[in-house]
């Protein structure tokens, strides 16, 4: 336990101690708190209400806190400390979460709307001036309750935070079971928070980076089933796929979507060696962008669309570099650390995350473009790889090894909160996070 | 298969028999990487390699080829592999092999297949310095995505970062 959360755990024994006369049971959420949370917002999400009917698949209210626990902004008043569970905003006694030290409070509700529906209504109130801040209801069968809740949690992150809350968004990752000739790879795309995990593609063979197209409708990826690297677009609600690139000879990989979704940046190298181009999915033309005897790979679109960010060794070791993606020159963008690869970029082209290597240790970095390149790191190492931003930067998924396996880990931006996703029993590698869902 | 293919057939099974018997004090292989070669004898030039070779002749088995970190350069201890290969290859021009690169876990996925290919080339491009026909080879990048060994220290990734000489036609 890291000092500040010891600290955090003490002052909650405290407190509770003072308020019930008994010892706090032991705060068990799976969530990694590696540094101090001074500037995290504390919010209680009280459990919601059900009006009768059956039981619910879904604690909506549990969604919510580990939505906002993992988020690094908000840090959740454990349900083990509620001691009051109002269901609206006439219910709620104010002194009691201001003596419990809580900014905000959320209250809700879960009624029988008929027709298999049901109405999750719910409210957000600041505790210090007793004002209402939101109050909304969303109509969705039980087995949409987990999306319900992380909109809700992306309501009332916005309300507080003023950024777009990326909750009720998905991911995509690979996995791979078995061993030797007995492999199973799987595309899967899953929620945000790893629930409800579908299996989109499935190989015999490797299959590796996911990535969504910006309408949220496709993944393109790299598929070795037929032998060779080859790149397909699949549509994740058909089911229908295109080969999009497979020249015979070389990689094809590395498939990066224009923000305009009309085009793939790929690495191929048919012509000899690894070099980056661009390819019109309309017209399925090709246009090289790099020439050099050098690995170029790992492309990335700027927001703007007008550059590429990517991977290349022309430097004796591999090094993030930017190049106009209409062809040009490219330039060298990263200088700290022996090695970067595998850059990203946040939606607002301001931060770059990589794969920062020194000696046998690698590390998710990310560098600041506004701030003359400045560099912090987000994990520990030793074999982190694989960044991906959330559409709103707030959090960066990224795929570590832990012992044998291959783990995922969802980390909050400024590298304060980290938690691992519980996805399945083999190997999680390469994460993708996906756009914003259209309601 | 006509007359003469099966007695030119016959001819060459048995200059391999002949190969093999007198190669029978010959070692297996070790399967380690950076394996002594140093005490197999190149076959004399008049002889020609027959797919049994393969199987028998000490050079010939030793389908793995080894790399440093990030590098892809051939290192001296495999320029022997590198010259039985590729004379195997000189004898046999219907042979095809498959170069499979692959890496360390080390690195990113992408890069690793440019890697992976990077050492793929380099032995397809010794193999032909020795003699061999580029028709003969292809080369596949793996990257890291087929590991043999899944320690994270550096006597596993040793094992990994190599290039598998794969015989699609002997």
């Amino acid at each position: 336990m890291s000092p500040s959360r010891f600290r955090f755990a003490l002052f909650l024994t405290a407190l509770v101690a003072l308020l019930l006369g008994g010892p706090a049971a032991a705060q068990s959420l799976n969530v990694d708190i590696v540094g101090g949370l001074k500037t995290a917002t504390p919010i209680t999400v009280v459990p919601f209400a059900q009006n009768g009917g059956a039981p619910l698949p879904t604690d909506v209210a549990a969604v919510i806190t580990n939505d906002f626990n993992r988020s690094g902004k908000f840090r959740v008043l454990p349900k083990s400390d509620i001691v009051e569970f109002p269901t609206k905003g006439a219910e709620i006694k104010f002194p009691t979460w201001k003596l419990l030290k809580q900014d905000y409070i959320t209250v809700g509700r879960i009624s029988d709307a008929g027709g298999g529906m049901l109405r999750v209504e719910y409210e957000l109130w600041d505790v210090n001036k007793q004002q209402s801040l939101l109050a909304q209801a969303f109509t969705a069968p039980a087995g949409d309750l987990r999306g319900v809740a992380h909109q809700i949690a992306d309501q009332i992150y916005e309300k507080i935070t003023g950024v777009r809350g990326a909750f009720w968004t998905r991911i995509a990752y690979i996995t791979s079971v078995g061993l030797g000739n007995n492999m199973t790879y799987s595309l899967i795309v899953a929620d945000s928070d790893g629930f409800n995990p579908q299996v989109v593609a499935r190989s015999k063979e490797a299959l590796l980076t996911p990535r969504w197209s910006p309408d949220g409708r496709k993944i393109a990826y790299v598929s070795f089933e037929s032998g060779n690297s080859a790149i397909y677009v699949q549509d994740i609600t058909t089911g229908s796929r295109q080969l999009v690139e497979a020249h015979p000879k070389g990689v094809n990989g590395s498939p990066a979507w224009s923000p305009d979704g009309t085009k793939l940046a790929v690495a191929l190298s048919y012509v000899g060696n690894l070099e980056l181009f661009v390819l019109d999915l309309q017209t399925r033309k090709e246009t090289q962008l790099t020439h050099n005897l050098a690995i170029d790979t790992e492309a990335v679109w700027a927001p703007d669309g007008q550059s590429i960010y990517f991977t290349s060794d022309r430097s004796g070791q591999p090094q993030v570099y930017q190049i106009p993606a209409a062809g040009g020159t490219a330039q060298r963008i990263s200088f700290h650390g022996q090695r970067n690869a595998a850059p990203a970029i946040s939606y607002d082209g301001k931060q770059l995350a990589m794969v920062e290597g020194q000696g046998n240790v690698y590390r998710i970095a990310v560098m600041d473009l506004g701030l003359g390149g400045q560099v912090r790191f987000l994990s520990p190492g030793p074999l982190d790889e694989s960044p991906s931003f959330a559409p709103n930067a707030s959090m960066l998924l990224y795929a570590a090894t832990e012992g044998r396996r291959d783990v995922l880990y969802a980390v909050s931006a400024d590298g304060l909160v980290r938690q691992r996703l519980e996805l399945s029993d083999g190997d999680v590698r390469d994460p993708s996070w996906g756009p914003y869902r259209q309601r | 298969m006509n007359k003469t293919v099966r007695v030119a057939l016959i001819a060459l099974m048995c200059v391999g028999a002949a190969a093999c018997s007198k190669k029978q004090e010959v070692k297996p292989a070790p399967p380690a990487p950076a394996p002594e070669v140093a005490q197999t004898e190149a076959p004399p030039p008049s002889n020609k390699y027959t797919p049994e070779d393969l199987d028998t002749d000490a050079c010939l088995r030793q389908r793995v080829v080894y790399f440093d970190f990030d590098k892809s350069e051939i290192k001296p201890e495999f320029q022997q592999i590198m010259a039985c290969h590729a004379k195997y290859l000189q004898d046999r021009p219907m042979a095809h092999v498959r170069l499979e690169g692959n890496t360390d876990e080390r690195g990113t996925r992408e890069y690793n297949l440019g890697l992976g290919e990077r050492r793929g080339n380099a032995v397809a491009d010794a193999l032909q310095a020795n003699g061999a026909s580029a028709s003969e080879m292809e080369v596949i990048s793996y990257g890291k995505e087929r590991p043999v060994c899944r320690e994270h220290n550096e006597d596993c990734w040793s094992k990994n970062r190599r290039v598998n000489i794969v015989y699609t036609a002997k």
